[in-house]
């Protein structure tokens, strides 16, 4: 049977793990490459990195960065942020990365997806998306770009259906609303994606409990659930999380 | 001791490289046949759509070093894509293949609940025997992501099933050719296993 993944989230500035609220206030929780390499020990089934330096020219950085957790880690891993090229993207991928996360970027540009996904595969395109309710949307939720600051006229269902059409592999969905609270994932629209699309959905912000994973997964039928705060501050361990999930029917990975 | 991986432009060799690298093997990464004929070992990898990855095959002339290379009873390993085209064909853009085994590789049905690609963690039912599951626990969990799987048409090929949807044959074996649909270089501990016990072989 297919596991439910605990995908844990590291968002990377030059060079270093940090951790914001809301993409305010960032704090340095350490070296990407160490806890990359700890949490694959502990058993996560997945990490992503999401590049949060600004600059290009710091972009060499997060390459160094991907190559060195490729040589340590030996589980899929996928790395995200600013990446708006096809060469951008085959740099991340050479570099050791199973799969390249676009947000903003597809927005911009949709083809961006289509080119990546027939150059490299599907399996390696994933859609990063924030969305934000927003009643007068077709599906209630806006998607939103650039961290969350700038508004666009796309409805969230309605695009997430256009990047499976155009060659995504997985859609990792961020809600805004829910992002840093540590109150639980948006359980409606995670369903509503699941429901509505093909391919895996990963359900991204607002985890703080445990109870909040289970729910994500037995109440929006989830794929996987990504989670960081919750145990870069040690307030839970893989351990812990896992054999909860465990214990309420989730088929997780215990054995690693 | 020479092991080849085979690069034919067939997604991303990287994962590849890095798990033999870590562990110790002495290995090239080849798109020559020559070179892949004279190997002790082969790794036959890759991602990504049957006819593209047949039509590159084809032009390089690997198609028939790696069937030579079969026929020479020397140890291969396929991976991934490399476990659906050395089939006889392929559902996907209804492609000749390989015919090193017989069988098809086919798509998964269509069914709610089911996403396609199968993408993450699954486990591996195995009995124990094939050498290349030595000191690996029966449904220890593997990592997949795949639309397409392998169907020898021999039963005696198949030596590993894994359940999504229908349960399906995740490893096949013929003579000296074994081939996974999983990616064992992602697979952490178990995965790395694996490939150990591959490197480990001495023939069969």
């Amino acid at each position: 049977m297919l596991e439910k993944r605990i995908i844990i989230c590291l968002d990377v500035r030059n060079g270093r793990t940090t951790k914001g609220i809301k993409f305010k206030e960032n704090i340095d929780i350490g070296d990407p490459v160490e806890m990359a390499r700890f949490y694959y020990e502990q058993g996560v089934d997945e990490l992503v990195f999401y590049d949060i330096t600004a600059s290009a020219e710091k972009r060499k950085i997060m390459i160094d960065v991907v190559a060195r957790v490729a040589e340590n880690i030996f589980i899929p891993f996928s790395v995200g942020g600013g990446i708006g090229s096809i060469s951008e993207m085959r740099k991340v991928l050479l570099a050791g990365a199973e799969k390249v996360s676009v947000n903003s970027q597809a927005v911009r540009n949709p083809s961006l997806i289509e080119e990546g996904a027939s150059l490299f595969g599907q399996q390696c395109i994933v859609l990063g998306m924030d969305v934000l309710q927003d009643d007068s949307m077709p599906s209630n939720y806006r998607v939103v770009i650039d961290g969350g600051r700038i508004p666009t006229e796309l409805d969230a269902l309605a695009w997430a259906k256009q990047a499976e059409n155009l060659g995504a592999g997985e859609i990792v969905l961020n809600s805004i609303d829910a992002d840093g609270t540590q109150e639980g994932y948006e359980l409606t629209v995670t369903r509503l994606l699941t429901e509505q699309v093909g391919i895996p959905v990963v359900a991204s912000g607002g985890a703080g409990k445990i109870e909040h994973i289970l729910d994500v997964f037995t109440k929006a039928h989830a794929d996987a659930a990504l989670i960081a705060s919750m145990v870069h501050f040690g307030t839970f361990t893989l351990a812990q999380i896992k054999s909860f999930l465990h214990k309420n029917q989730i088929p997780v990975r215990l054995d690693f | 001791m020479s092991i080849a991986v085979v690069d034919y432009n067939a997604g991303n060799l990287r994962s590849v490289e890095t798990a033999l690298k870590h562990l110790r093997a002495e290995f090239f990464i080849t798109s020559d046949p020559d070179k892949i004929l004279k190997a002790d070992k082969l790794i036959f990898p890759g991602v990504g759509e049957a006819r593209a990855a047949m039509k590159v095959l084809h032009e390089t002339n690997l198609d028939q070093a790696i069937t030579d290379y079969y026929k020479s009873g020397r140890p291969f390993l396929g991976i991934c894509l490399g476990s659906q085209i050395i089939l006889d064909s392929s559902e996907e853009s209804r492609t000749a293949c390989l015919g090193l085994i017989p069988g098809v590789a086919r798509r998964f049905p269509r069914q709610a609940g089911y996403k396609v690609p199968h993408m993450g963690w699954n486990q591996v039912l195995h009995n124990g025997s094939h050498y290349l599951f030595k000191g690996i626990p029966d449904a220890a969990s593997f990592y997949f992501v795949h639309s397409y799987y392998p169907d020898p048409y021999e039963q005696k090929a198949r030596i590993t099933d894994t359940e999504y949807m229908i349960k399906f044959c995740s490893t096949l074996s013929v003579n000296n050719l074994t081939a996974v649909q999983f990616h064992p270089e992602k697979s952490g501990k178990y995965g790395l296993k694996l490939l150990q016990n591959f490197l480990a072989a001495r023939g069969i």
